[in-house]
């Protein structure tokens, strides 16, 4: 027996090809929305395995410090450290901005990192180029995706920074390029007041009788000092000792320092589950979209193809054909669009739209695999009205009135 | 004992019930001997379709008996399960229109049919082919059916009529499209075949081209048959 759906389509390989490419084109955007969501996820974990952190201490009941806003005092650490099962521990505060370089303004995630070595938590744990940060002041590491070079002069706020180093694949969960500074420059950037506000802030201070008593010298200047100081952090990252449960120096942290903790694996929930839970229900919904969409559309080509071929199909149920060589037909036509569809969206999310977009764009093969798996049950149950047509027709009609 | 060819016997065909029904087939009555051709003429309306249909097993007759090589098809009901298999196996169709499909070469428009019946691709082909050199249609067998000439085409649907040896061929105004020549042409071979493998061959025409060709014409009118002697005449 031959291929009838075969040679009706190398007959009419034109219009299948159209269409395939029409369709592929959907396909390519839906495969590049889960790529989207694969890229967010991954960017996520990205920061979550690059931070070094077994543990992340942060504000009582917040989700912080990627999620929800969270401070903690920046002494916190010298008691968490001293905890069972802790090997290190790091202050870290992350700030989403404008980070001004020349003549243009990057968005970047501005992460304070404490001195120590590379290797501590918070640190990038590669560079691409130049060195780490080694003076407490004023140098920066910057992720390549700023497109910033070395030697490159960075103002954020007030302060100017001065591109040391260079690393990859260090974002934030919504996929901004950090930079890495000094923790002293960070807090200051993050908790700074402006000069006319410090100002403002002193004249009232002052024209505050409870704190300026003269009776008690030194008061005001202190109150001043501890006003324009910033004592705060947004986390402090955890590294367990080998050996110890993660889950258990957690409960004690949280026992002993009314902390809130999250464990990796809490972590990678909050940022999965919460952070980019609206990103992906979006996406959800647009991959909905577009599978309705695609699935009207072979659909309607099936059918219209199926109407255009009602003589023959009588034909060939009057010369003795059955019925299931007739439903094959029209379901592996269907099925070579989807697979035409598929070849073109995947060269299309490839070639086309993960090099171009401007978000990470993660191709999963399993995602291919199961979108492939969708695309042919979509173009199995697009070609049932086909099939309902073609079933219906009469072998009669093949002789005539 | 009925031999083979084709026997109908107080055919009746009724369209609908009740005030509506229209009774298309009153009274049918048709012998075709095996290797004989036969016309059958009727103004239109008469049931001429109707009784194709009925003998191509496409619509259920409703009272009489009809026998097909040498089987009893109808007898006040089917007796036959699987009609598709006998349409495939006994009945060639020809009509009006070639109505090649269109997606398949010349070869394979012929030699669907015994491939839907089991037989390998290479032995059909090989059929098909063999019958295209009787019918003068060889050259052609690898093209497809948009290149064909009309009367190339209604050929090659001669060929698919016969590729299976059927003991019936049911023909609906197979040279209605045709000139003279290739009109006289498609009912010579269509002699030759029926005499070659016992072929009944039964023919609804109104043209007037082919008429002197019949030794024997069944009229229909107003679904009644009457059989009339034709001139059989040489062409
Ligand atoms: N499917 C049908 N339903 C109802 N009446 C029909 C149907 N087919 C044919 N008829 C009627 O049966 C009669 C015979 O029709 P038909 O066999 O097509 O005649 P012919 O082919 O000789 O022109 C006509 O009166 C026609 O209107
Ligand atoms: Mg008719």
């Amino acid at each position: 027996m031959i291929s009838l759906a075969g040679r009706d389509i190398m007959h009419a390989w034109g219009k299948f090809v159209f269409t395939g490419v029409g369709l592929g084109l959907l396909i390519g955007v839906t495969l590049s929305m889960a790529g989207i969501y694969r890229g967010m996820v991954d960017d996520g974990k990205a920061l979550l395995d690059n931070s070094g952190a077994d543990l992340w201490v942060v504000q009582q009941n917040t989700l912080g410090p990627y999620a929800e806003p969270s401070s903690i005092y920046d002494d916190a650490w010298r008691g968490i450290r001293a905890m069972p099962g802790v090997a290190q521990t790091a202050n870290v505060t992350y700030l989403t901005m404008q980070v001004r370089q020349g003549e243009r303004d990057v968005r970047s995630m501005v992460t304070g990192v404490t001195a120590g070595e590379p290797g501590t938590p918070g640190w990038p744990p590669y560079l691409v180029a130049g060195r780490q940060i080694t003076r407490s002041h004023y140098e920066a590491v910057a992720d390549i995706a700023t497109g910033f070079k070395l030697g490159d002069r960075l103002q954020i706020r007030r302060n100017h920074y001065t591109v040391v180093g260079l690393t990859r694949r260090m974002v934030s969960s919504g996929g901004d390029p950090m930079v890495f500074i000094p923790l002293k420059d960070a807090q200051e950037a993050q908790f700074l007041k402006d000069n006319d506000a410090i100002l403002q802030q002193r004249r009232r201070t002052t024209a505050n009788p409870n704190f300026n008593r003269p009776q008690v010298p030194g008061l005001l200047e202190a109150i001043i000092a501890s006003q324009s100081t910033n004592a705060y952090v947004n986390a402090v990252l955890v590294q367990v000792e080998a050996g110890h449960d993660a889950e258990e120096v957690a409960q004690s942290i949280r026992r002993w320092k009314r902390l809130t903790v999250y464990t990796r694996s809490q972590m990678e929930e909050i940022l999965v589950g919460k952070l980019i839970a609206t990103a992906a229900k979006q996406i959800f919904m647009f991959l909905v979209i577009l599978s309705v969409v695609s699935s009207a559309i072979v659909a309607f080509i099936i059918y219209t193809l199926t109407l255009g071929k009602i003589r023959e199909i009588a034909v060939l149920k009057l010369i003795g054909t059955k019925n299931r060589t007739i439903v094959a037909l029209i379901m592996q036509q269907s099925i070579a669009l989807g697979v035409i569809g598929f070849v073109v969206g995947k060269i299309t999310a490839t070639l086309l739209m993960e090099p171009i977009f401007p978000k990470y764009v993660l191709l999963e093969p399993l995602d291919s695999v199961i979108g492939f798996g969708a695309v042919v049950v979509i173009c199995i149950l697009s070609s049932i009205i086909a099939i309902r047509a073609a079933l219906k027709v009469d072998p009669a009609v093949a002789i005539g009135g | 004992m009925i031999g083979k060819g084709i026997h109908i016997e107080g055919l009746k065909k009724r369209y609908g019930s009740g005030e509506t029904a229209v009774d298309a087939l009153k009274n049918v009555d048709m012998q075709v001997a095996p290797g004989e051709v036969v016309g059958l003429i009727g103004p239109s309306g008469s049931g001429k379709s109707t009784l194709l249909k009925a003998l191509g097993a496409v619509i259920e007759p409703t009272g009489g008996r009809m026998t097909l090589g040498g089987k009893v098809i109808y007898d006040n009901g089917w007796k036959v399960k699987d009609l598709r298999a006998l349409r495939r196996d006994k009945i060639g169709f020809m009509f009006q229109a070639p109505y090649l499909i269109p997606f398949l070469d010349v070869t394979d428009n012929v030699a669907l049919l015994p491939m839907l019946a089991g037989i390998p691709n290479a032995e059909a082909r090989k059929r098909a082919v063999d019958l295209f050199k009787a019918l003068d249609v060889e050259p052609r067998a690898k093209a497809m059916p948009s290149q064909l000439s009309g009367g190339e085409q209604q050929r090659v649907a001669i060929a698919r009529g016969l590729i299976n040896r059927p003991p019936v061929i049911l023909a609906d105004e197979p040279t209605a499209p045709l000139d003279s020549e290739r009109a006289l042409a498609v009912i010579r071979i269509l002699n030759d075949m029926a005499r070659q493998y016992q072929t009944a061959i039964i023919i609804v025409t109104h043209d007037e081209k082919i008429l002197p060709t019949f030794k024997r014409i069944y009229h229909i009118r107003d679904g009644v048959t009457y059989e009339e002697a034709g001139e059989g005449r040489e062409f």
